[in-house]
């Protein structure tokens, strides 16, 4: 006589198949209460990505922007300048005709219009609805074509094997890469990029990020502000960064 | 004109086999080149995020553009119809497609990625001209396949005008595609122009005439070969329109440079003080690459062998300095990212000349593409019936020697 305590085979399944479902299926037929995370959203061309640079405030020999990139993204080099990755890097630079020294960060322009992007054999390096220029790691074959198009230097190529990666910027030896304006951290909801919080922590408030859609945004009351420009406009590549105060 | 036959390289097989060996340790050692930079990663070569492309893009492009030029004679003989040249042509034929191989290999090997090929293969951004050259370079590897087997095929001999002149037309467009790769850089002072495009076609007529003349003459040293003096003085005559086409494409693009204001100061840096790239451009690419050559070819102190021979090796090592200069020198000079203002500090090299040193292993890529060209060739011409049993003329009764200078 069978033990009522043991399960038949055909029972076993039902409550395993029951029991998986419980676990696994069932939570994902529930329409969700809860709003969707910025992560779920398509990216739209609706939000518009810009930074805006206040030369004016940003302050010589600082550097809490590149170092702030630096953590973010796991941009440790190899103390080699030549073939380590910049993101983001601080110029100082003087006017010909007034003599006025300025520095600035340069990074990505994230222009509207990119050369990198329009060169690319395989398209790796693209451009997001919302403005962000990046490349995608999984199809870029290291041509380094974008680096020859790029007018700002703006990109790196990974000249080595890399050994201490951020799970949230993956990189990869023979690849290019170059600033995607923290698109890991926007993408999760962020309001501010590595660079800007940093900047901000220091009290200086030159670098000012947000949505140019959003006229109350930070970025676009930034812009209001003080008149801005674009680096080498007669490329007419309409950058989403600007540069303000020079 | 005599019925033209055509035969295998019947050459001794231990000198065959010495060259083959030879040739192949030089592949190896490319190879292994590609190998450790991919390993180890790019920073062991000279290239850095300054100098992006080095010496093997300099090797690379000039295989494609020889590539593209070695297929002159063959262009002259079908599309333009000299019975001349009929005889040299499917030679021509395979010197493109080993050299269009040798070229894209090593542009590969040295891609970050190179196993990555595939996706290059399978995704496509046809706003890239790079993304059409990849079409243009295997397409031209195809056409040349059907234009030698037209040419070697009696049964379908007839066809060989067509691709011929179809083989013409896709060269002309893959070399203005290949010029384009650097006439497209809007943001590089010494690219950013549409002139590059017939610069480099140019260049290919000339550089493509001297590979051919020289391999030729290899050739005959060992096969029984002869080379009319009308050849010789055809090549001759076809080498100086070609140095002097390339004077004028050279001195245009140096005038166009002038006339944009934006690229002036680009054009003092090559032309006077740019230290070794100025140096390079004028004692290499001008007086060595052209003004030489133009003299050895026109002068008749030299017999016709002995001045081509010469005008050639001189035309070749020309156009590796002219390449040096395009590639190397136009990198070299900073990005003017702000043109009202200096950049007076940065940690990134924004505000210097760049410097270059290639590594061995770029050398060693590059060394090894030359005799993948090479091998393809020998091995093309040891088994299939590539050479002409005996060139002759209509108006040459008389074959010139195939080694005393005439």
């Amino acid at each position: 006589m069978r033990n009522s305590s043991e399960l038949t085979r055909r029972e076993f399944i039902v409550k395993s198949v029951t029991a998986i479902s419980a676990v696994y299926v069932i939570p994902d037929l529930i329409p969700k209460a809860v709003a969707a995370k910025p992560l779920d959203l398509e990216v739209s061309a609706k939000t518009k990505w810009a930074i805006n640079v206040d030369v004016n405030k940003c302050v010589d020999g600082c550097t809490a922007c590149v170092e702030a990139c630096v953590d973010e993204n796991g941009l440790y080099g190899f103390d080699r300048p030549e073939t380590d990755s910049q993101w983001i890097r601080k110029l100082r630079i003087k006017d010909i005709k007034t003599d006025k020294v300025t520095t600035l960060p340069m990074m990505c322009q994230h222009c509207e219009n990119p050369p990198c992007v329009d060169v690319c054999p395989t398209g790796a390096s693209f451009r997001r609805e919302d403005g962000i220029v990046m490349v995608n790691q999984h199809t870029c074959i290291g041509c380094r074509y974008c680096m020859m198009a790029c007018p700002f230097k703006a990109r790196s190529f990974v000249h080595e094997n890399l050994t201490e990666q951020v799970t949230s910027a993956p990189r990869g030896k023979g690849c290019v890469e170059s600033c995607n304006l923290c698109v890991n951290r926007i993408d999760h909801g962020s309001e501010t990029t590595a660079c800007e919080e940093a900047c901000m922590k220091e009290g200086h408030h030159a670098i000012t990020f947000g949505d140019l859609a959003d006229p109350n945004s930070r970025v676009s009351l930034a812009m209001q502000a003080k008149p801005s420009r674009r680096l080498r406009e007669d490329l007419k590549l309409k950058q989403r960064v600007t540069y303000s105060g020079f | 004109m005599d019925k033209i036959t055509f035969t295998k390289f019947i050459i001794d097989p231990k000198i065959f086999w010495s060259n083959f060996i030879l040739l192949g340790i030089f592949i190896l050692i490319g190879f292994g080149c590609s190998h450790y930079m991919e390993l180890e990663g790019h920073y062991v070569t000279g290239m850095n995020n300054q100098i992006v492309w080095g010496l093997p893009h300099i090797f690379a492009v000039l295989l494609i553009v020889i590539a593209s030029g070695v297929l002159n004679i063959a262009s002259i003989s079908s599309v333009f119809d000299k019975k001349l040249y009929k005889p040299l042509a499917p030679l021509s034929a395979l010197l493109a497609i080993s050299f269009l191989i040798a070229g894209l290999a090593i542009l590969v090997l040295d891609l970050g990625r190179p196993n990555r090929l595939i996706v290059a293969m399978t995704t496509y951004n046809f706003v890239s001209i790079f993304s059409w050259n990849i079409f243009l370079y295997s397409g031209f590897a195809v056409v040349l396949a059907a234009y030698i087997w037209t040419m070697l095929d009696r049964e379908v001999n007839k066809y060989s005008k067509f691709m011929g002149t179809f083989a013409f037309g896709w060269r002309i467009i893959l070399t203005t595609g290949t010029g384009s790769i650097f006439g497209f850089l809007v943001a590089r002072e010494a690219y950013s122009t549409a002139i590059l495009a017939p610069l480099f076609i140019v260049m290919s007529l000339l550089y493509g005439t001297a590979v051919y003349y020289l391999v030729l003459r290899i050739i005959s040293k060992f096969h029984n070969t002869y080379i009319p003096k009308d050849v010789l003085d055809n090549l001759k005559k076809l080498s100086v329109i070609f140095l002097f086409a390339n004077l004028y494409f050279l001195g245009l693009y140096h005038v166009t440079n002038m006339y944009i204001a934006k690229h002036w100061d680009f054009e003092i840096f090559i032309l006077s003080s740019g230290g070794i790239y100025t140096l390079s451009f004028w004692f290499g690419q001008v007086i060595i690459g052209i003004v030489l050559p133009i003299i050895i070819l026109s002068s008749n102190k030299f017999g016709t062998h002995l001045a081509l021979t010469i005008a050639s090796f001189l035309i070749l090592l020309g156009s590796f300095i002219a390449m040096y200069v395009i590639i190397i020198g136009g990198q070299a000079y900073p990005l003017t990212i702000f043109p009202d203002h200096v950049i007076i500090d940065s940690s990134f090299y924004d505000n210097v000349v760049h410097s270059y040193i290639p590594s061995i292993y770029e050398f060693g890529l590059g060394i090894g593409g030359v005799a993948l060209a090479l091998i393809i060739t020998l091995i093309g011409i040891a088994n299939f019936k590539f050479l002409p049993t005996m060139i002759s003329s209509p108006h040459s009764s008389e074959p010139s020697d195939k080694t005393t200078d005439s």
